[in-house]
């Protein structure tokens, strides 16, 4: 075989190859739903932010304006710093709020941002002081087990007339 | 007497299996410092890359292909018992690039391209072109077994990509096609769950370190081999199976490694 024949097929091949790694990155990956376009970052703190990751996406009514890029401890106030980019183009009011959600029973959590009523937006470099932590399984378990066996409790001591009333 | 002999057999196998890691060392450092020939020849290089890439490439596919089919069969009969068929997609791309793709390929690629690397360099030991070379003042190690490890480096992460691609398509003509599971949700779940990052290139990481594995193992064996038609022969049955091995270990090290957290 001549070399400029055997040049052609390593070329092909290597081509093939390429192609493959691109055809897994944007159809099987997710590579299709990075966006490069130019972003600002926003930080938010939370008492706790429960199984939160770094990529997790940043939704504002169910769409994704972004991505979580880095979760660090602060040892000052005792809070997790989330650091989010958002990208440019979305804009939201500077006394917007931040939620720690699931996406379904068990899925992976993710950010939600929900608009607020400021005229003012929020700029680079700023953090969102609305936070809500993510909703620990376990904790809301024990709270409700509390609460229900302080009703029970309560309800043995106090006349059973009076125990609705004052429990609710 | 007879206890000096084994503690005599013991201290011999730990001297002979250490000075084995050390020629295989040094070997792999001779190798590497020879390689600038690569880039001011290049056409050895691609002649290698065909030799060992484009000719290792229909095995390749008609592998993926099947391991494809079975994946999506396979998968699909665990799934449905919990109902979850949609996340069929999910489970074939994830085997496909994390393990099967990279491995697979490696273990072919081993037994497809090392075996005639091992049997082409024992056999030119065995006629004495290497010798020849040297008479020459060629230094063989760069001429002939440099020009063969870069072709397999770059050939093997290439296979193992076209691996995971065709694999995903047999799992998809099984799954969409022959089964009937919902393409969007086949697509979608599969894009939702698997990472650019940690998933797809880990998996190109694994099958390049898979390649200098398989084809250092091959040229290893060929240029250690014993100059006879036997030797030749062991030789070619031990890069099958040293190799397989290393990548077999090599793949629980880096998965551990990458996939820990």
């Amino acid at each position: 075989m001549s070399n400029g024949k055997t040049d052609f097929w390593v070329g092909l091949f290597v081509l093939i190859g390429a192609m493959a790694i691109v055809f897994l990155a944007l159809r099987a990956g997710n590579m299709s739903s990075f966006s490069f376009g130019p972003k600002y970052q926003l930080t938010a703190k939370f008492d706790n932010i429960g199984g939160l990751k770094v990529r997790a996406p940043v939704k504002s009514a169910g769409v994704v304006v972004g991505r979580v890029t880095s979760i660090r401890f602060d040892d000052k106030t005792y809070q997790a710093v989330v650091s989010l980019e958002i990208e440019k183009g979305y804009d939201f009011p500077s006394d917007s709020s931040v939620k720690i959600l699931t996406a379904g029973l068990l899925g992976e959590q993710y950010l939600g941002i929900e608009a607020g009523g400021e005229d003012t937006n929020l700029q680079n470099g700023q953090s969102i002081r609305f936070t809500q932590s993510a909703i620990i399984l376990e904790s809301l378990i024990s709270q409700f087990l509390y609460s229900t066996a302080d009703k029970q409790g309560g309800a043995d001591k106090s006349s059973p007339a009076a125990a609705p009333s004052a429990n609710k | 007497m007879s206890i000096t002999q084994s503690i005599e057999r013991l201290g011999r196998t730990v001297r002979v299996s250490v000075s084995q890691i050390g020629n295989f060392t040094l070997f792999f450092l001779r190798l590497l410092s020879q390689s600038g020939i690569v880039l001011r020849r290049p056409r050895l290089l691609t002649q290698q890359v065909h030799f060992i890439g484009n000719h290792s490439l229909l095995i390749i596919v008609v592998s993926g292909l099947f391991v494809g089919f079975v994946l999506g069969l396979q998968g699909y009969y665990t799934l449905n018992r919990y109902g979850s068929e949609e996340a069929l997609g999910l489970l074939v791309a994830l085997s496909l690039t994390r393990e099967l793709g990279p491995v697979v390929t490696a273990l072919l690629f081993a037994g497809r391209a090392g075996t005639s690397l091992t049997a082409e360099i024992g056999l030119m030991k065995a006629g004495e072109q290497l010798a020849a070379m040297e008479v020459m003042a060629v230094d063989p190690v760069r001429r002939v077994l440099a020009p063969r490890l870069w072709g397999g480096i770059i050939a093997m992460p290439v296979l193992a990509a076209v691996f995971s691609m065709v694999g995903i398509i047999g799992g998809w003509v099984v799954g969409v096609l022959l089964i009937g599971v919902d393409a969007g949700a086949f697509w979608s779940q599969m894009q939702d769950g698997v990472d650019v990052w940690k998933d797809v290139m880990n998996g190109v990481l694994k099958s390049v370190v898979f390649g200098v594995a398989v084809t250092l193992i091959a040229l290893f064996e060929g240029w250690q081999a014993k100059p006879t038609p036997e030797g030749v022969a062991r030789a070619t049955t031990r890069t099958v199976v040293t190799g397989s091995l290393a990548v077999l270990g090599l793949d629980f090290v880096l998965t551990a490694l990458m996939f820990g957290d």
